[in-house]
Order: C-alpha cells, then sequence, then structure tokens
C-alpha cells in the first residue's frame, strides 16, 4: 500500500454532499460533540481521526441519525445532505439511512445466506421488480465489494461462515446495494488483519468513484492511505480539517500535530 | 444416640477442627500467613471436610442400610406359622416394627421401664392395651411371635445404634487426627479442598441424574405389569375409553391423547403469538421504564397455582363461553366444561412461559444485527421480522415445545375446566379429557392396586414421559442445530 498520501488526494471535487453546523450531541449529561461545523465533499474519502471517546463515531451516526436509535441521546444543530436538513421533522430517517449507507466497525451479516445479505436492502425498498432484477443488483454489489470472485459459487451459504475480511466486504456489498449516496464506515477494519484491511482499504478508494465515503478510523497510516480529506477530533471539538496530506505534513492546530505525532492520544 | 445429636456433634467436632487446623497451620509457618501455601481458611476447610464428610457418608448410609439388616435377621427368627393365612411375611413385619416403636414410645414416655419392655410377655399381660394407652394403635392382637420379634428388634437396633455411634465418633477423630497431622506450611490445602468441590458438584449432578432413572424404572415395572394383564395393542390403537372396576374395561388411550392434543393445540395457539408478541415488545419497543414495570408484571402469571388457573376456568371462562357458545347463543356447547374452556385458560397460563423465553432469546440477538438493518433503511418492525425473529427463531421454537411439554403435562385445569368425559370429538365445544387427568382418576379412590384398571395409570404416565421426553429432545436438537449458524 502507500506509505506517502497518494497524488489522487489533490484531485478533490468541491460539491459539499453534507454541510453541518453548530452541531452538538448530548448523551444524558455528557455534552459529546461541541459545535462541529464540517463540509463534506461529494465523491471524496474523508476520514474522522482523534483519540478514543473524541465524539468521531458518535459524529458519523449523527450523519444517517443512527444516534435516534439511543434513547438518551439529543442532537442539536444543523445538519443537511444536499442542501435538505435531516433533522427535519418531515424527513423518514428510514428513508435517510436507505441514501446514507453505513459499514460498522465489526462485519455484522445477517444470519441469511450471502444472496439474501445483499438483496436485503434491495428488497426493502422494493428496488427490484423482478427476480432477475435482483440477481443482477446483488452481482452488481458484490462485484462492486471485490468479494463475487470469492462468493460467486456459494451465494446460498449463510454469510456468517466467511472469513473476518470476507464478511466486512459482503456488509460493504450490503450497504452498496441500496445504492446509497454516502458511505459512512465506522472503524471498517479495526477487526481485520491486514491483508483483509488492504483489501478494505483498495476497496474504499475505488468507492470513491461513485460515492462521498466517512471513514472513522484510529490508525493514521490508513487515513493518510485512503483519503482526500481528514478531520481531526479532540474532546468533542473538531480541532481542524483539511486535505489529508496539509493534515498529516503541516497541520494547523498544535493539537493535531501532537496527536499525529503520537504526543496525545 | 440419635442420628441428630450424633451429626451435631460430629459438625461441633468439625468446627473445632477448622480453628485447630488454621491455627496450626499459622503456628508451622511461624505467624506469617503469606509463608503458607494456601490461604489459612483452605487448611481449615481441610480439616472441617475431613472430619464431617466420610463420618456423615457413613451415617447417612448407616441410617438406610441398618433397618434393612435388621429387619433380615429379625424376619429369619420368625416361625413359619405366623404367616399363615394370607398374613405374608411384609404385614408381620410391619406389625413387629410398629409394636417395636410402640414399646420405644412406652419407655420414652415412662410408661414402662427398659427392663419391662424387654421381658413382657403376652401370656402376661395384654401388651396391645398397654401400647393403646401411650397412644401407639396396633391392629390385630398381638402374638407372642411378634412380641418376642419387636423385642429382638429393639435390642438389634440398640446395638446397632450404639455401635453406630462409636464408629462415627471414631471415624470423625481419626479423620480429625490424620488431617491435623498433615498441615503443615507446605501442605496443597487449597487443591484438596478444590478436589472436594468438584466432588460436591459432581454428587449433586449424579443425584439429579440417578432421580431421573428411578422414575422411569418406578414406572416401567407397573407399566410391564400392566401390559400383562392387558394387550398393548388394544391399550394404544384402542377407540373408546371405558374403564370398569368390576371387569371388562375398554382402556383405549387414543381418546385421552386426542384431548391432550387437542387442549393443548388451543392453549399454544393462545399463548404462541400473544407470549411473542408481547416479547418482541418488550424487548424492541419498550422503554426501559415499560419494560422494568411490564415485565415483572407477566411474570407473575407463572406463579400463579395452576389450581388457581383452574378455578378460573371453571367459575368465569367456561359460563362466559357458555354464553356466546350455549343453547342461549350459538348452540353448539353442552355444559361450561369443555375443551375450548381449558384451552384457553391453560394458554393464558403459559403466556409468561413462552414470552420470558423468547424475550431472553430476542435480547441475546446481538445489537449489531439491529443496527446493521437499521443502517440499511430497514424500519423497525422490518428488522424484527427480516433478521431478529429469524436470529432467535431456534431459540424460540425451543421455547415453544418446552411450552407443548407443560401444556401436555399440565393437569389440574384440565380436571377443572375440561370436563371428564374420555370423548373422540372435532368440536372443541365438548367436554373431553387427557392423559394426566385420566391418570388422576384411575389412581385415586378404592381400586385394587393388581387391577388393571388401575395399573393402566402408570402405562398412561409411561407413554406421557415418553411423548414429552420425546418433544424436550427436539427441542434441544432444534436449538442445538441451528444455535451456532447465528453466532
Amino acid at each position: 500500500m502507500y506509505d506517502t498520501p497518494k497524488l489522487e488526494s489533490e484531485t478533490v471535487t468541491d460539491e459539499v454532499k453534507i454541510s453541518a453546523r453548530g452541531c452538538q450531541v448530548h448523551y444524558g449529561d455528557n455534552h459529546a460533540i461541541k459545535d462541529v461545523d464540517i463540509d463534506i465533499q461529494d465523491k471524496t474519502v474523508t476520514s474522522f481521526i482523534g483519540p478514543s471517546g473524541c465524539g468521531k463515531s458518535t459524529f458519523l451516526r449523527c450523519l444517517n441519525r443512527m444516534n435516534d436509535t439511543i434513547d438518551i441521546c439529543r442532537v442539536q444543530g444543523n445538519i443537511t445532505l444536499d442542501g435538505q436538513d435531516i433533522y427535519d421533522p418531515r424527513v423518514d430517517p428510514v428513508q435517510l439511512r436507505a441514501r446514507v449507507g453505513m459499514v460498522f466497525q465489526k462485519p455484522n451479516p445477517f444470519p441469511k445466506s450471502i444472496y439474501d445479505n445483499v438483496a436485503y436492502g434491495p428488497k426493502i425498498h422494493g428496488m427490484a421488480r423482478n427476480k432477475a432484477d435482483l440477481d443482477g443488483i446483488v452481482e452488481k454489489s458484490l462485484r462492486r465489494a471485490a468479494i463475487w470472485d470469492e462468493v460467486k459459487d456459494r451465494l446460498g451459504a449463510p454469510g456468517t461462515g466467511l472469513s473476518g475480511g470476507q464478511q466486512q466486504r459482503l456488509c460493504i456489498a450490503r450497504a452498496v446495494a441500496t445504492e446509497p449516496e454516502v458511505l459512512l464506515m465506522d472503524e471498517p477494519c479495526s477487526a481485520l488483519d491486514p491483508i483483509a484491511t488492504a483489501q478494505v482499504e483498495e476497496l474504499i478508494d475505488e468507492l470513491r468513484q461513485d460515492y462521498s465515503v466517512v471513514i472513522v478510523t484510529h490508525s493514521m497510516q490508513q487515513a493518510a492511505r485512503v483519503s482526500q480529506k481528514t478531520a481531526f477530533f479532540h474532546l468533542g471539538n473538531l480541532v481542524e480539517y483539511g486535505d489529508t496530506g496539509q493534515i498529516f505534513t503541516n497541520p494547523a492546530d498544535t493539537r493535531t500535530e501532537s496527536y499525529i505525532t503520537g504526543r496525545i492520544g | 444416640m440419635p442420628a441428630i445429636w450424633l451429626t451435631l456433634a460430629v459438625l461441633a467436632l468439625a468446627t473445632a477442627g477448622y480453628v485447630l487446623g488454621r491455627a496450626r497451620a499459622l503456628t508451622s509457618a511461624g505467624g506469617d500467613s503469606r509463608k503458607l501455601h494456601s490461604l489459612p481458611s483452605y487448611y481449615g476447610i481441610h480439616v472441617f471436610l475431613f472430619t464431617a464428610a466420610p463420618a456423615l457418608a457413613l451415617l447417612a448410609l448407616w441410617i438406610l442400610v441398618q433397618p434393612l439388616i435388621i429387619e433380615r435377621a429379625v424376619s429369619t427368627h420368625l416361625p413359619e406359622r405366623v404367616f399363615s393365612g394370607n398374613a405374608d411375611r411384609g404385614l408381620v413385619m410391619s406389625d413387629v416394627r410398629r409394636v417395636a416403636n410402640g414399646l420405644d414410645l412406652a419407655v420414652s414416655q415412662g410408661a414402662m421401664t427398659t427392663e419391662y419392655a424387654r421381658t413382657v410377655r403376652t401370656e402376661l399381660t395384654d401388651v396391645r392395651e398397654r401400647l393403646g394407652e401411650v397412644g401407639v394403635a396396633v391392629g390385630s392382637d398381638i402374638g407372642p411371635e411378634v412380641l418376642r420379634a419387636a423385642q429382638n428388634y429393639r435390642s438389634l437396633a440398640a446395638r446397632g445404634d450404639l455401635l453406630r455411634s462409636l464408629t462415627i465418633a471414631v471415624l470423625a477423630l481419626g479423620g480429625l487426627l490424620v488431617s491435623i497431622i498433615r498441615t503443615t506450611r507446605d501442605f496443597r490445602a487449597r487443591n484438596v479442598v478444590e478436589q472436594a468441590i468438584l466432588g460436591l458438584l459432581l454428587l449433586s449432578a449424579t443425584i439429579a441424574i440417578l432421580t431421573t432413572i428411578g422414575i422411569v424404572f418406578s414406572l416401567i415395572f407397573n407399566t410391564v405389569e400392566f401390559f400383562g394383564l392387558y394387550p398393548a395393542w388394544d391399550f394404544f390403537l384402542g377407540l373408546t375409553w371405558s374403564p370398569s372396576f368390576g371387569g371388562g374395561s375398554e382402556l383405549g388411550i387414543f381418546p385421552l391423547l386426542w384431548g391432550t392434543f387437542y387442549i393443548s393445540l388451543i392453549a399454544l395457539a393462545v399463548s404462541v403469538p400473544i407470549g411473542l408478541f408481547a416479547a418482541v415488545y418488550l424487548s424492541e419497543y419498550a422503554s426501559p421504564h415499560v419494560r422494568s414495570v411490564a415485565k415483572p408484571l407477566i411474570e407473575v402469571l407463572a406463579g400463579i397455582p395452576t389450581i388457581v388457573y383452574g378455578l378460573f376456568a371453571l367459575l368465569t371462562v367456561g359460563p362466559l363461553l357458555m354464553r356466546v357458545f350455549g343453547d342461549g347463543g350459538v348452540g353448539i356447547m353442552q355444559a361450561g366444561t369443555a375443551v375450548m374452556t381449558a384451552g384457553l385458560v391453560m394458554g393464558i397460563m403459559l403466556i409468561p412461559f413462552v414470552s420470558s423465553l423468547s424475550d431472553d432469546i430476542i435480547n441475546a440477538v446481538p445489537q449489531a444485527m439491529r443496527d446493521g438493518s437499521l443502517g440499511l433503511g430497514a424500519t423497525r418492525s422490518e428488522t424484527v421480522r427480516q433478521v431478529v425473529l429469524p436470529a432467535a427463531l431456534p431459540g424460540i421454537v425451543g421455547a415453544i415445545l418446552l411450552a407443548a411439554s407443560r401444556a401436555i403435562g399440565e393437569t389440574m385445569i384440565v380436571v377443572m375446566g375440561a370436563g371428564a368425559a374420555a370423548r373422540l370429538s372435532m368440536n372443541p365445544f365438548d367436554a373431553m379429557t387427557t392423559v394426566t387427568a385420566k391418570i388422576v382418576s384411575q389412581l385415586t379412590g378404592d381400586a385394587d392396586f393388581a387391577s388393571p384398571e388401575a395399573l393402566v395409570a402408570f402405562a398412561l404416565g409411561m407413554t406421557l414421559f415418553v411423548i414429552t421426553l420425546g418433544l424436550n429432545v427436539l427441542a434441544l436438537y432444534i436449538v442445538r442445530r441451528y444455535r451456532e449458524q447465528y453466532e
């Protein structure tokens, strides 16, 4: 893989996909996210880095309203997707999550066959008119997640029987199958070995062609390898946000510098 | 010395041993517990165990075996002419025991002296009357042989008790001595205690298993006896159940099995959907506050004795159904006691059973599954239907099968709610009865215990046992077969 930030990191589009203004999150009495402003661009990989408990995963979960499923969590401020407020009462969080897909830290395939895992989203959202359509979507998604060749002969086998790296790619295929516009990834490689990690990272780079990808990671090498934009969170604050190359070579904030050089964390 | 005092004495000695062992271990380490191999209390427990365990185990064995040996000894000395007529050995021996106990009681109350009780002769005194005065009723007149045997019994028992006390004392003291001598700072007391705990756990498991086997055997012997008197073919395939104690009974199990099956089916049809939906609500939708109130409330249902459910069936549900389906209404129900009455009430009884088992199983489905589904844009009910329930299905099937075993084994609700007529009918508003209810009615009453009409109860019990065992095995198999797939 790449040891230095890639050249592609310079080629980012300027179109803003998600925009947050004055975002605050409270978990009960705990103020987890403090006044975060950020513009996430389309067809770009944006990585969130920062020490544990800094709020990066919490903020990620705000972007598709997964925090709604937690009773004690309150979100304030303004987050827009394509200019539309996602916390508007008229917005159906279920529809929103179809547009903003999510891949979790631990691979979590459903206890179903590989085929059914991928077909789950399209079936729920009525995306296929018939079986052939659905077959097409499943194949396309699995190919996109670079796992088709490994599973094409056993689509009926349970998804839980795959290896960790394959499971995570299956989960990515599952998320891709609903054709989201944004893909949120919460430490997608933390449960994987280095080889599987490399495969997933390669995949993330390919996904950038079609999606806006936001990835939370603890590995700064990973952030440097896969992302074009990097946001550094610390104690619930967004400390610094900018081009990955610039953050890692010439950070503006001393806290960012301390973190990436390993002095805080 | 009576067994209870003996036990207390052994325990007192063992407690003293605990203190001694602990102190000795500490002394051997020069008062520094860090130099000991184990914690000081382990040395104490080690001495306690060696003092108490063998002694008490022997005591328990002695209590079981001594009466058998004495009875054998006494009964071989009884002359043959005592067993005249149809008085068999067991009856005579129970007389002997009763007289011996009566003499014990008379002595302890001061009505007789020990010497008198040992030498009294029926030829000279009316022993029966003397025993009656202290409150021991002896059925027939006491013959001289029986009295002599009873006196013999008493003296053997007294000798046995003395021997017992001595042996136990020697064993307890020996154990104490050996374990105290062994106690030095390097002795691995902790490992010994660990072994003892293993032994205790093993013993408990063995007792549970042996009891089950014992129950099966107690059924098997009587069942075999029944099939000696009544053809198995007629029992399993007979379509009529009409026991008459005068003879000429027809004992076909089929109507009873049909009643059992029908009532259980209605009970499951009530309890499975309600229980399952309640479980889904509690685990997926309810807020923690609602859950903390509602779950215990539902489980209260499980604590109601089945006889109370029976009353509920008899007094409330039966009349209620009568008003709707009886002569005034639809007109297909003759009386309040019916399959439907018992089935409905049994269903209510099983709701907490299904719901709390399913609730645990649904909660065990990892949150990651729900997140994954919600993250794909599925609604809550889609998530429950397509991800949570399929993942929990093996456990839920297991819960349902366990509920089915309970329904099949339920008695009181059937006795009070379903009537007593063994009938083959499709109408759920007819009175029917089940295997369990018939076991009760065959064994209660004055039936001769050797008649097929009474012995059939064991064959019924055995059949029921096999059916519920089969269901449980099936439940376990399903749970095991599919569980690993969902982890």
